[in-house]
């Protein structure tokens, strides 16, 4: 291995490491406010690419209808609800927020010709599409089981990304998808030549994890969602509602994994089975981190996207195998410095 | 149903069985076959999620040890291999030895790495392995890469050909059938009664004696064992492997079936495979031909499902079924021989030795000193109550001496030998047993079984003999004894009730009974009289006085100053994690320093 | 003596932990701007009962709040939403988290329908709790117990309630310190607020409330004005003495 080869590795591994990065402080955010481990977190990757490469190509993308799916389980559960309580005031916003809303999203999707509009709009039409699949699906799947154990939201996790990677199937069919760069060109620096999507990946992690740091430190919606996280009950005696919380947690994790998959697709070909793996890569670099600390996950994410750019010039055949055994170490370390008391009560 | 009805059920399930591939095509036949494979690794799902609390996604993994274990002995030429691989690629029997002992070593690795990790380490830790052994099937030039290997020979049978659908369907479910059976007996004895116990929480089952690392170990091997006999079959069945059925996705939907049968109930296993087994097979029929697409649709179906499941019947459909089959269904009331011989007792020291003797203990928790160089002793056949206000550091006094937390310095001392620093179930075997403030009985075990986890340290007889029930005289000796404790204290018509239903004064009485049935010398007891009415209060100080006239140490942690003061002989007051008075319950009552710290500072 | 508006009205209440009661038909009532205490031996259902109307535990029975029935089913949020607020026996502060920010998210109900007065209320609740000024930017877990009560309580007054429950808040602290609580909860009386007190401190609740009632088993056992249960022999002999030697 040469310079160049070991530069083009690192950038690559760097590039690969950004992603993950965003998937490993989605998921370590997801478990700490609502105790989910998100393995669908690598789904809203698939689904955001394979979303905006639907809209490129001119057609409607299947996820408009699981937005309107959802919207309207979401409707009928709030409705059963609201009608046993005679609140119909409920009711009706429970209709506003999760049917008038996807079905105007969908309608301005199906009246624009997207194909035809510029860069930027196709992204935002994308998010706007993908995004609310979040707290939908925390709606759906999750809210109703608020107070179970770890290990049955954990089961949930498991059946929900089974249902998504089905419906992804279904939606955008069994071909990976390629989306163009953001923009075109590259920046050469000596030996080294970074790819302008390089950048825009890295750039934008960057900003997003800044945006994420002032959202969490400075508004009081940020701090609700760490109140939450540290202490359950105390939040819920502030009149911080769990059900808001876990919408709002699920909102910022979809809005990160889709804008993930958005960066991602212009870099590698990504098909409705990607978001599986990419997602439980974002795993293993949270479980370096300990599934607890932010800068840890990120710095945990850069090593597992380094070690997969290596391990692929070097013994590209087990490449996977490498990337997912690293975690038997990490464990090993972790039990050897944890002595376990139990959680009381 | 009736219960005479319900003892045919088994007898008549056997029986369609044994008939079944007389009578059906062998396209179900097949179906039933692969039923049997994969309740067998839904049955080791049930010991591990249900039972004990663990989860594995990783289970797949394990039947691809089995299967590729036997698949590349027997078709590898002898000479090709080195001459002990050799020899067990003689026969499928000894290559079945030979992936059980090589699963058996790789689930003790994995789990001596992951099962000391809580909670979720564990399933996102076996993800991560079943993902790797997957790619490692599809990589390792030896195992045919992706193509897999072919040409597996039957299994032979004291001279039988197993070389078709339906007479593997014998050995299947013969296999499946005795893995249910000795699962069902391990369950019901001492080791199994330790399994359960690992819901209760760590801290009690550590306090009982039992050694929960070691019980986790016991049902994550025994799952990964029944998932390779699985793969065993699987292999001699199809005598092809390839990757594709060990992976991740697989190992996703054997949880899915424990899940959805019932992963609590070991017939769940068998209930979850079933569905999941024939859906999976009509809806990959049906469901391409509706979308007109070809795809494992299924998935979407079976996500679906799980969360409904979990949803509206977090227990699993086999309990459903078993409630439809039986309105009423009580709590199974078990038979035991109250006059088997008793157990053996331990030496009681002679009254007034001493027994417990706590010497300058100082607990720190980072900068918060919740104890402060404390002493004093516990001698036989007292009772020394220990009270304070509130958050004085009682409990943590408590955790020290029974070492769930040792002490930051200091020494504990327990009939003449040194135990701070020991872990509790060993400072259990040496005699002292607890109860705990906030109750930590298993609630839907009946008040016998849980009574019988005291007396865990007191049978030895381990799994396999539990599994085969070679157990049994044991067994009635530890639940005589629960039985006899049981109604010392009281609570001989609770007996068989589920101990969740129990008002809260009388499971702590439970708790002391199950504390008693260890044959302690020294009790200690956490508040034991909170939540109890004048008449049960009563009751209770004279059993502590009973005990106490027998030799027995006890030490109180109470709040209630009329049942502590009608009852210690001595009193240890504590006030902000230090030693505030001394003495007799007398003195103590016109301690003026007591009085201050008691009625509050509020006074002017 | 006027009849003063009732704030909150209880009939019957009753809690179950699965098939356990752990408060049994209990009757109680607190009028605008009175303190009322709840006192009783360690497991009578002290806390249970706390929980119950704030519904963190399901209850059944009559609960009418400011005139309103509440519902079986209501959430804990719809409680604080209108102006109820518990201090919890573990105080449940966000540890690592700074005073101040403790202090906000105490208003986050507020906050969340449109009201921007937090700074001023913050001055207020420095002013009752002046230690809290000074700790400011401090993380609330590095601070001691009664500094950790004061938060609580400062904390809970952000959401400016009109019935404050105190559960335990001389729960490990040190005398002096529960002198300056009690002083502070007798303060609170000019603000206009009504306060349920639970306490094992029995003499300083009966001190410093209106009236009181005794919980034993889960059960109301005695009822009456303050100064009159803390004349009462029997509630001397169980409460205020110690094994009734006083």
């Amino acid at each position: 291995m040469d310079l160049s080869i070991a530069l083009l590795l690192g950038q690559d591994g760097l590039t690969n490491g950004a992603i993950y990065a965003l998937l490993a402080l989605a998921l370590v955010m997801v478990f700490a406010v609502t105790r989910v481990i998100f393995i669908p977190q690598g789904q809203f990757v698939a689904y955001g690419a394979l979303t905006m490469a639907g809209l490129q190509s001119g057609k409607l993308p299947g996820t408009v209808w699981l937005l309107l799916g959802l919207g309207a389980l979401a409707v009928v559960m709030d409705g059963w609800i609201a009608l046993r309580d005679k609140q119909l005031r409920k009711l009706a916003r429970s209709a506003a927020f999760n049917l008038l809303v996807p079905l105007a999203i969908a309608g301005l999707i199906a009246g624009l010709k997207a194909d035809t509009l510029p860069l930027p709009v196709q992204i935002l039409l994308s998010l706007l599409l993908v995004v609310p699949l979040g707290p939908l699906l925390y709606r759906v799947a999750y809210q109703p089981l608020a107070e179970a154990t770890v290990l049955t939201l954990l089961i949930v996790s498991v059946a929900v990304d089974f249902a998504m990677m089905g419906l992804g199937l279904l939606f955008f069919g069994p071909e990976a998808f390629r989306t163009p760069a953001f923009s075109e060109g590259s920046l050469t620096l000596g030996e080294l030549t970074i790819n302008a999507q390089t950048l825009w990946v890295i750039g934008c992690s960057a900003v997003l994890i800044v945006v994420l740091f002032l959202f969490f430190e400075k508004t009081l919606y940020g701090k609700a969602l760490r109140a939450t996280a540290l202490n359950r009950v105390g939040a819920r005696l502030m009149g911080i509602p769990t059900t808001m919380a876990g919408k709002l947690t699920f909102f910022v994790a979809a809005l990160i994994g889709t804008f993930s998959g958005l960066l991602f697709a212009p870099i590698t070909p990504i098909s409705y089975d990607t978001g599986f793996l990419i997602g439980l890569k974002g795993f293993v670099a949270a479980i370096l981190g300990g599934l607890g600390s932010y800068p840890l996950a990120a710095v945990g994410a850069v090593f597992v996207g380094l070690l997969e750019s290596f391990s692929s010039f070097w013994a590209s055949e087990y490449k996977e195998v490498i990337v997912f055994t690293i975690i038997i170490p990490v464990l090993l370390w972790r039990s050897l410095f944890s002595h376990h008391v139990e959680e009381e009560e | 149903m009736n219960p005479a009805m319900r003892r045919f059920l088994l007898p008549a399930f056997l029986l369609l069985l044994a008939v079944a591939p007389k009578l059906l095509p062998p396209f179900y036949i097949t179906l039933i076959n692969y039923i049997g494979l994969y309740a067998l690794v839904a049955l080791g799902l049930v010991l591990l999620t249900g039972v004990g609390g663990l989860t594995s996604f990783g289970q797949a993994a394990f039947v691809g040890i089995g299967a590729y274990a036997t698949a590349y002995l027997t078709t590898t030429p002898a000479a090709e291999l080195a001459p002990w691989l050799a020899f067990f690629g003689q026969s499928p029997w000894l290559t079945l030895i030979f992936g059980l002992t090589a699963t058996g070593l790789l689930a003790i690795t994995l789990g001596s790495l992951t099962l000391r990790l809580s909670g979720h380490y564990l399933p996102l830790g076996t993800m991560a392995w079943g993902l790797s052994l997957y790619y490692l099937f599809g990589t390792v030039s030896f195992l045919g890469r992706q193509t897999g290997l072919g040409g597996i020979p039957n299994i032979e049978f004291f001279g039988i050909v197993l070389d078709d659908g339906p007479s593997m369907y014998y050995l299947i479910w013969a296999f499946l059938l005795a893995g249910i059976f000795t699962a069902q007996n391990l369950l019901d004895s001492r080791e199994g009664r330790a399994i359960r116990a690992l819901k209760g929480g760590i801290v009690m089952a550590e306090a009982m004696g039992v050694n929960t690392s070691r019980a986790r170990m016991i049902i994550f091997v025994i799952a990964a064992l029944q998932a390779a006999t699985s793969g065993w079959l699987y292999a001699h069945l199809q005598h092809f492997v390839s990757p594709t059925p060990f992976g991740l996705h697989l190992g996703i939907e054997y949880l899915f079936m424990a899940v959805v049968g019932g992963a609590g109930y070991v017939w769940g296993a068998l209930v979850g495979a079933g569905i999941i087994t024939i859906l999976k097979h009509w809806l990959q029929e049906f469901l391409p031909k509706l979308l007109g697409q070809s795809g494992n649709f299924d998935n979407i179906v079976f996500g679906i499902m799980m969360i409904v499941v979990l949803l509206r019947a977090r227990e699993g459909i086999f309990p459903l079924l078993r409630k439809i089959g039986s309105r009423n269904s009580t709590q199974t009331i078990k038979p035991f021989n109250p006059e088997a011989e008793p157990l053996p007792k331990r030496d009681m020291p002679p009254q007034g030795d001493t027994l417990l003797e706590v010497k300058h203990v100082t607990k720190r928790f980072g900068g918060l000193v919740a104890n402060n160089d404390l002493s004093f002793t516990v001698k036989a056949g007292e009772v020394m109550a220990l009270i304070g206000p509130n958050g004085a550091g009682k409990s943590t006094m408590f955790n020290c001496i029974s070492g769930v937390n040792p002490p930051t310095e200091g020494e504990v001392v327990f009939r003449g030998k040194v135990i701070s620093g020991m872990e509790s179930r060993d400072i259990a075997k040496l005699g002292m047993s607890r109860t705990f403030q906030h109750v930590r009985l298993l609630p839907t075990m009946t008040v016998l079984e849980n009574v019988a986890i005291g007396a865990h340290l007191r049978g030895h007889r381990g799994v396999i003999p539990a599994a085969w029930r070679l157990d049994r005289k044991e067994e009635s000796r530890l639940l005589a004894e629960a039985a006899r404790q049981i109604e010392r204290v009281g609570l001989k018509e609770h007996m068989f009730d589920a101990a969740g239903s129990l008002a809260l004064g009388k499971q702590r009485i439970v708790e002391i009974a199950r504390a008693l049935t260890a044959d302690p010398s020294l009790l200690l007891l956490d508040e034991p009289a909170a939540g109890l009415r004048f008449k049960e209060k009563q009751a209770l100080a004279e059993l502590l006085r009973k005990l106490r006239a027998e030799g027995m140490g006890i030490l109180l942690v109470e709040h209630d100053m009329d049942f502590v003061m009608g009852l210690a002989d001595r009193c240890t007051v504590m006030e902000f994690g230090e030693l505030l008075a001394e003495g007799l319950p007398e003195e103590i009552q016109t301690n003026p320093k007591v009085l201050e710290a008691y009625l509050g500072g509020a006074d002017e | 003596m006027t009849e003063k508006n009732v704030v909150l009205d209880v009939k019957d209440l009753c809690v179950s932990y699965g098939k356990v009661e752990a408060v049994h038909k209990v009757n109680l009532r607190i009028k605008e701007g009175e303190i009322v205490t709840v006192i009783g031996p360690n497991g009578a259902g002290k806390t249970t009962l706390m929980n119950a109307l704030m519904a963190v535990l399901p209850c059944q029975g009559e609960v009418v709040y400011l005139g309103k029935a509440q519902r079986r089913d209501r959430e804990v949020e719809q409680m604080v939403a209108q102006g109820m607020n518990l201090v919890p026996e573990k105080r449940e502060l966000f540890a690592d988290m700074s005073v101040s920010d403790n202090l906000l998210l105490g208003a986050f109900d507020r906050y969340r329908r449109g009201h921007r007065d937090q700074a001023e209320t913050m001055e207020e609740v420095f002013k009752l709790f002046p230690r809290l000024r000074e700790r400011k930017d401090q993380a609330a877990g590095t601070m001691s117990g009664g500094e950790r009560q004061m938060l609580a309580m400062g904390r809970a007054l952000m959401a400016k309630p009109k019935l404050l429950m105190l559960d335990e808040p001389s729960l490990g602290l040190a005398p002096l310190i529960i002198k300056e609580i009690f002083r502070i909860i007798d303060s609170l009386r000019s603000t206009g607020v009504s306060i349920l007190l639970v306490e094992q401190n029995a003499r300083a609740a009966l001190k410093v409330a209106d009236y009181a009632y005794v919980l034993e088993t889960g059960e109301v056992a005695m009822e009456g004005p303050a100064h009159q249960l803390a004349n009462d022999p029997k509630v001397i002999e169980s409460y205020l003495g110690l094994g009734g030697k006083h």
